[in-house]
């Protein structure tokens, strides 16, 4: 950029735009062999930008009151002009937004993205990935429909598990005795201000954090030990133009189509999304038949009912409690977990590639069980594939250690 | 002020007081916040314990009153009633006579008659099927298997004197015992001894 105009030059000499652009956009080189699971942290963006857009516009309307909840939703999508379009856009924007993690997380695992020099990146992500698990509770919770009530009753209930202080505990989260006004106003308060600051603070972190270290790739090669005579990577590109409008705008563009298709056409998701118990506003004395959260916490809720029998002093409604806080807390501590000399799966050893395929199973597995009545047979699945769950981690750093992993080539291989 | 003639020692008193100070200061500022987050005075006294004069009850007379946004229904029992409890005929008609779902009822419930004193029995009367209020029937009836009981009318559930939940009933668990104190004549629910 040197033909910069005196405007530019007067501010550039106030404010680091030019530079800042150029390290985060134009000369920020990333591999050349980025494949379909390197779009996915763009289109988290957007779906981020989404929300909070959405969002501004759904709280001018929304009522945070347990009548008025309802009432008020009702009220945007029948009677506020295209009010219906900004709910489901939002309502389904929560859905997408867990789709697109999941994916970008599943890149991470397989590609060792989250190996040294970037276990930062991980931990800010799985930080990103907590407080989105947060919003996307409360999110769910302040309509005070059916389901809203009942979720919230039985997931603050799990704080009630911890010993000695949890009875008291609920009573604080909650605001009353049982989950009401008071809890809903909170939550509606955490969902809108606080979590969103938050979530726009590490995601911050997050994209600071890898811009500094820059990219992973499919190969798991280091591309900054080869540099040419201007100390930029051989296998790079800049990121800009040629991922921003050569990859991620096609990907945006199927990705739009998709999100588009359900908002228009499927806004409830076919219940997997909006239960249709939800539109029923909350009645805190008619237990809904059968109460399941949204499926993208379908996981942990498995985990959370696989735990049915009592580990020594440690009754099961604790020990499940643990186990759910466990399988998200051991998904931070990944990066020092895996003991391999290589990134990617694509050099790991049998046992790495079989592990990982299996998590992908045990996972998806979960998230489906947890969504699904807990009988007889669905709860023996779900403790097996909560054991592959967490033997995957467990057990990491000897298969990583001992398997046998191919050589890595020098240079990117496509 | 070089390296040499500073007194470190003072700086890193200085040092560590202040990070204490403004350590007990966080706290303090933290208080009001954590503090509001505690059920307000309103909702105290609508979700607070609820006190029910228990000196002029009648055998099989029902004393409803309001808990938490839930009907609570208090019960005085016969001997003969509370002598029907324990009968092995009755156990075999019940769901769960053992009382294995420990969260419908106290500790200290946790007997044939699921209440504190035999003859008091203290029940919240919300149907644990889909939630509508169940109707003592105190008198024994043909219908009742022999025996007083509660009679749900939204979908025939019924359950013994004791809110247990009868094996032909669409509700599954036994009808929820509150925790409760009686201090004299005064039967104080919402509180654990």
């Amino acid at each position: 950029m040197s033909d910069k105009n005196s405007i530019m030059q007067w501010v550039d000499a106030r404010l680091p735009i030019t530079s800042a652009y150029e390290k985060h956009m134009s000369k920020y080189y990333a591999p050349k062999n980025f494949n379909f699971w390197y779009v996915f942290g763009i289109l988290a963006m957007v779906v981020l930008v989404n929300q909070i857009l959405t969002g501004v516009w759904l709280t001018m309307f929304f009522e945070a009151t347990p009548g008025g909840g309802p009432e008020s939703l009702e009220y945007i999508r029948r009677e506020v002009p295209l009010g219906w379009l900004i709910q489901a856009l939002h309502a389904v924007g929560a859905s997408m937004f867990f789709i697109v993690i999941y994916m970008h997380m599943f890149r991470g695992v397989m590609y060792g993205s989250y190996q040294k020099p970037r276990e930062l990146i991980w931990v800010f992500g799985m930080a990103i990935y907590l407080v989105l698990m947060a919003e996307g509770f409360m999110g769910y919770v302040i309509p005070w429909g059916q389901m809203s009530f009942w979720g919230a009753k039985v997931i603050v209930s799990l704080v009630g598990a911890l010993p000695l202080i949890g009875d008291d505990l609920v009573i604080w989260v909650q605001g009353d005795y049982i989950p009401s006004g008071a809890t809903q106003s909170r939550f509606f308060s955490l969902h809108v201000i606080a979590l969103p600051l938050v979530l726009c603070l590490l995601v911050f972190l997050h994209i600071l954090a890898l811009h500094e270290v820059g990219s992973n790739n499919p190969d798991g090669i280091d591309i900054k030990k080869r540099l040419d005579s201007k100390g930029v990577p051989v296998d790079g590109i800049p990121f800009h133009p040629y991922y921003t409008l050569g990859k991620d705008m096609v990907g945006l563009i199927i990705f739009l189509i998709i999100f588009l298709g359900f908002v228009f056409f499927m806004p409830e998701g076919g219940g997997y999304f909006l239960e249709h118990a939800n539109f029923e506003p909350a009645n805190p004395l008619k237990t809904p038949e059968h109460i399941a959260p949204t499926w993208y916490f379908g996981t942990f809720y498995s985990i959370l009912r696989a735990i049915t029998f009592d580990i020594g002093p440690i009754p099961s409604k604790l020990g499940g409690v643990i186990a759910m806080g466990g399988a998200i807390a051991i998904l931070f501590v990944l990066p020092w977990l895996d003991r391999s000399p290589v990134r990617s799966w694509r050099y790991k050893g049998w046992m790495s590639k079989v592990a990982i395929v299996l998590f992908a199973i045990a996972f998806v597995t979960l998230m489906k069980l947890g969504t699904m009545p807990a009988t007889k047979g669905a709860t023996i699945l779900a403790q097996v594939c909560t054991a592959i769950y967490f033997l995957f981690f467990l057990a990491m750093p000897f298969y990583t250690k001992f398997e046998k992993c191919k050589p890595v080539p020098e240079r990117l291989t496509k | 002020m070089n390296q040499d003639d500073s007194n470190l020692g003072r700086r890193r008193f200085l040092l560590v007081s202040m990070a204490g100070i403004g350590g007990v200061g966080m706290v303090g500022a933290a208080v009001p916040f954590v503090a509001a987050w505690n059920p307000s005075e309103r909702a105290k006294a609508l979700g607070g314990p609820t006190s029910i004069d228990i000196g002029k009850l009648e055998v099989g007379r029902l004393v409803v009153d309001a808990w938490r946004g839930s009907p609570v229904y208090v019960v005085k029992r016969s001997p003969e009633m509370i002598a029907a409890l324990s009968e092995e005929a009755v156990k075999k008609l019940l769901k769960d006579p053992e009382l294995k779902d420990t969260a419908q009822q106290p500790d200290f419930a946790n007997n044939d008659y699921r209440s504190l004193n035999p003859e008091l029995l203290v029940l919240v009367g919300v149907c644990t099927h889909l939630g509508c209020a169940p109707k003592l029937r105190a008198e024994p009836e043909a219908d009742m298997y022999g025996y007083g009981g509660f009679y749900c009318p939204c979908h025939g559930s019924k359950f013994d004197l004791a809110g247990r939940v009868y094996k032909s009933s669409p509700a599954g668990k036994n009808l929820l015992v509150p925790p409760y104190v009686v201090e004299g004549s005064k039967l104080i629910i919402g509180v654990e001894a």
